[in-house]
C-alpha cells in the first residue's frame, strides 16, 4: 500500500516533467532567437557566436532572483513580481520588483535611485550601503514549502490524535516516514534522550525533503542548491551539537585520551578545526548534489539547442527524444536523490549529535 | 584562463574517477556481507550510505571547484 502511494507520487511527478519540457524548451529557443536578433557582432565573429553557449541560461536558472520567472523572454516574460526590501542608510524601502521592468528602468525612493543589474543584483546610484532583505525567489519558494508542511501537518496531526484504526490519506503516507526518521535515523544514532532532539531532527527532514522536492517542479527555485540555505541548516546543526556536548565529548577534543603529550599540539588543533569541517561537509554536500542534479538537467535539455545551433534543426529535432528521455531518468533520480539527501542531512546530524551526548566508556 | 579551465576540468573528473572507485569498492563490500549475512541487512545498508555519503562529500568538492572556475 505504502508503496502504491510512493509510486503514484513519482508518476505524477513524471507527468508533469514530460508536460513541462515543452515549455521548458521554448524559453531557451526564444532566448537563442532573441540574442541572433540583438547580435550586433562584425561578420566575421559569426561563426563563433552562433554556437549556443547553456552555461548563463542554466546559471540562471540555479540562481536566486528577485522575480519569480516562468517562462519567456524581456517584455513577453511571464513571472510573479516579488517585494524587494532595501535597507539603505537607515531607511527602509519596500516596493514590488516589476517596477524595475526587468532592469529597464530605475527606482526612485526619496534621494535614493535603485538600478538592477543583469546578474539580479541592486545597485544604489550614488554608491550607498545597501542591505537586500527582498523576499527573493527562494525565500518565496520556501516560505511555500513552510506552508505545505504546516497545512500537511496540522491536518494529518489532528486525524492521528482521533486513533481510528489504520492510518489512511495523508497521514496513511507521512506516518511510515515519521516512524523511519525516528526509529532508523534518530533512534540507533543518539542513544541518550533521544527525545529532546526528535522535533529537531523530523523538521530538519522534512524541510530538506520538501525544498527538494519543490526544487525539482519545473518553474520552480533552487533552494537547497543555495549555499546560503545549507550553510544556516549546518550552521544550526553546528550550534546543536556543541550545545549539548557532555564533558567527555570537550574532553575528546581538548584532552584527547592515549595521546602522547608531544602530540598535543598536533592534535588539539586538528579537533578543533573537526568541529567545523563536519557542517561544513553538510553544507557542501547537499548543497552540490542538488545544484549539480540540476545542472546535469538542464544541460541534457540544452543539448538540444546546442545540436540546433551547431548541426541544423534536422539533427536538433532527431536529439530530443534522446535528451527528453535522459532528463526523465535525471529526474527520477533526482526524486531518489531528494529523498536521499534529506535521509543523509538528518542522520549525519543525528551521529554529530549522538556522538557528542553520549555516555563516557 | 582557458588552460585554467581545462585543469580545472581534469581535476574534477579525476575526483569523479577516485569517488566511482570508493563508492564501487563500498557497494560492492556491503553487497558480500550482506549476502554473507542477510540478517544484518539493515545495519550494513545504514553505513554503507553514510560511508558512500562521506566518499561522495569528497567528491563534491571537485564539482565544487568546477563550478567556481565555469
Amino acid at each position: 500500500m505504502r508503496y502504491k502511494l510512493l509510486l503514484k507520487f513519482v508518476l505524477l511527478l513524471s507527468v508533469i516533467f514530460i508536460f513541462s519540457t515543452p515549455s521548458f524548451a521554448e524559453h531557451h529557443e526564444d532566448s537563442h532567437h532573441s540574442e541572433e536578433e540583438h547580435s550586433t557582432e562584425p561578420a566575421e565573429n559569426k561563426n563563433t557566436s552562433e554556437l549556443y553557449n547553456p552555461v548563463p541560461d542554466i546559471m540562471h536558472h540555479i540562481a536566486d532572483a528577485h522575480e519569480w520567472h516562468f517562462w519567456g523572454e524581456g517584455e513577453d516574460a511571464v513571472s510573479i513580481p516579488l517585494p524587494v526590501i532595501l535597507y539603505a542608510d537607515g531607511n527602509l524601502d519596500i516596493f514590488m520588483s516589476s517596477a524595475f521592468h526587468h532592469g529597464h528602468s530605475s527606482v526612485l525612493k526619496g534621494s535614493r535611485e535603485y538600478t538592477i543589474d543583469h546578474h539580479g543584483h541592486i545597485h544604489e546610484k550614488n554608491g550607498a550601503q545597501i542591505i537586500d532583505l527582498s523576499i527573493t525567489k527562494n525565500t518565496a519558494s520556501m516560505m511555500l514549502a513552510f506552508i505545505l508542511l504546516i497545512a500537511l501537518f496540522s491536518v494529518s496531526g489532528r486525524k492521528a490524535k482521533q486513533n481510528n484504526g489504520a492510518p489512511k490519506g495523508i497521514l496513511g503516507f507521512l506516518e511510515p516516514l515519521i516512524l523511519f526518521v525516528r526509529d532508523d535515523i534518530v533512534k540507533p544514532n543518539i542513544t541518550h534522550g533521544h527525545q529532546k532532539f526528535l522535533p529537531y531532527l523530523l523538521t530538519l527532514f522534512f524541510f530538506i525533503l520538501m525544498n527538494n522536492l519543490l526544487g525539482l517542479l519545473p518553474g520552480s527555485a533552487n533552494v537547497t542548491g543555495n549555499i546560503a540555505v545549507t550553510l544556516v541548516l549546518s550552521v544550526i546543526t553546528l550550534i546543536v551539537t556543541n550545545l549539548f556536548g557532555n564533558k567527555s565529548y570537550w574532553s575528546h577534543i581538548f584532552n584527547p585520551p592515549g595521546v602522547p603529550l608531544a602530540l598535543m599540539p598536533i592534535m588539539i588543533p586538528i579537533e578543533i578545526v573537526g568541529i567545523f569541517t563536519k557542517p561544513f561537509a553538510l553544507m557542501i554536500r547537499l548543497f552540490a548534489n542538488i545544484t549539480a542534479g540540476h545542472i546535469i538537467i538542464l544541460s541534457l535539455i540544452s543539448l538540444i539547442f546546442m545540436a540546433q545551433s551547431g548541426l541544423g534543426d534536422v539533427f536538433a529535432w532527431s536529439i530530443s527524444p534522446v535528451a527528453v528521455a535522459f532528463v526523465l531518468f535525471m529526474d527520477l533520480i533526482e526524486v531518489l536523490v531528494a529523498f536521499l539527501q534529506a535521509y543523509i542531512f538528518t542522520l549525519l546530524t543525528a551521529l554529530f549529535i549522538g556522538l557528542a551526548t553520549e555516555e563516557a566508556h | 584562463m582557458g588552460t585554467i579551465t581545462g585543469i580545472a576540468a581534469i581535476g574534477a573528473g579525476l575526483a569523479a574517477v577516485g569517488a566511482g572507485i570508493g563508492i564501487g569498492r563500498i557497494g560492492g563490500s556491503a553487497l558480500e556481507s550482506m549476502a554473507r549475512q542477510p540478517e544484518m541487512m539493515g545495519d550494513i545498508r545504514t553505513n554503507m550510505i553514510i560511508a558512500a555519503a562521506l566518499v561522495e562529500g569528497v567528491a563534491l568538492f571537485g564539482v565544487v571547484v568546477a563550478l567556481l572556475q565555469g
